[in-house]
């Protein structure tokens, strides 16, 4: 069981309830998609991902970016029980959509980027901290089915 | 990967704006990253105060953040630019390489926190390709 401090409850909780999910999940999907390219091997079927400005105004892509910031919220909302939480998905990701699970953590990075952007000088190194281990949780539950 | 014509350019494009801000950025990237990574506090035991905006945080910040400045005046040539301070680092210094990608990556937090309008996903990729690439060329004398 994760251990969770009042001040990490807090900055998770925070975090996310100003967050807009229509703005911060697309940033997030199409800056991963950009920086690191190989990510794009599992969105075949998106479209034209040709170019960083494609990419950012692929609706495909911001549509699933939001699609994963709205999955993250449940994380949020059952931070006590993050790893059941997400044991749907994992299946999900490992069997029918054969992510590698180095994958999560590179969007993970990418999402911590669009959040520093957000906050600005609010990112301070404890809310950095908080917010990584939440998306470390996260990230361990969604590579906990693969077998 | 290999930083191409449009990646330098796109470094020290980047650079341009945030070089003014490189104390700055040094000091809140080392802060952040002894409290992120906690683990990375086990190459400081000889300082007096591991603290953010510390005066040994402040001062070593500035030190990586000139090593920094001296990478992209030697981009084209990076194992060669560096090769004085991956010697350091290999013999005396003897950081475990897999932080410097943690070190990066708290670098970029900062700039991103800092020039959110400036730092792209364009200029990230960049970015990162060139953090890592100083980072080969810092282990290139570990073994």
């Amino acid at each position: 069981m994760v251990e969770w401090t009042d001040f990490e409850r807090a900055t998770i909780q925070d975090i996310f309830s100003k967050m807009d999910y229509e703005v911060v999940g697309p940033a997030a999907l199409s800056r991963c998609l950009i920086v690191y390219p190989w990510t794009q091997r599992y969105f075949g079927n998106f479209g034209n991902l040709y170019n960083a400005a494609a990419i950012m105004g692929n609706p495909m892509v911001a549509k699933h970016g939001t699609t994963i910031l709205n999955s993250l919220e449940r994380g949020v909302k059952k931070m006590d029980n993050i790893k059941e939480t997400y044991a749907e998905l994992s299946k999900l990701h490992s069997e029918k959509l054969r992510v590698d699970p180095d994958n999560f953590k590179l969007l993970s990075d990418c999402l911590t980027i669009v959040v520093a952007a957000q906050l600005g000088k609010a990112f301070t190194g404890e809310v950095q901290a908080a917010f990584q281990k939440f998306m470390a949780v996260v990230v361990s539950s969604l590579g906990r089915q693969y077998y | 990967m290999s930083l191409t014509d449009k990646d330098k350019a796109a470094v020290r494009a980047m650079w341009g704006k945030i070089s003014k801000s490189a104390d700055a950025i040094g000091a809140d990237a080392l802060g952040r990253m002894l409290v992120v990574y906690p683990q990375t506090k086990t190459y400081f035991s000889h300082w007096s105060d591991l603290s953010p905006n510390s005066a040994p945080v402040k001062n070593h910040g500035k030190n990586v953040m000139s090593g920094v400045a001296l990478a992209v005046s030697k981009i084209d040539d990076l194992t060669s630019g560096l090769m004085a301070l991956s010697e350091q680092h290999a013999f005396q210094l003897r950081v475990d390489p897999a932080n410097f990608k943690i070190l990066s990556h708290c670098i970029l937090v900062v700039i991103a926190s800092m020039f959110p309008k400036d730092f792209t996903p364009e200029a990230h990729v960049s970015m990162d390709k060139f953090f890592c690439g100083l980072s080969l060329a810092l282990a290139e004398k570990y073994r």
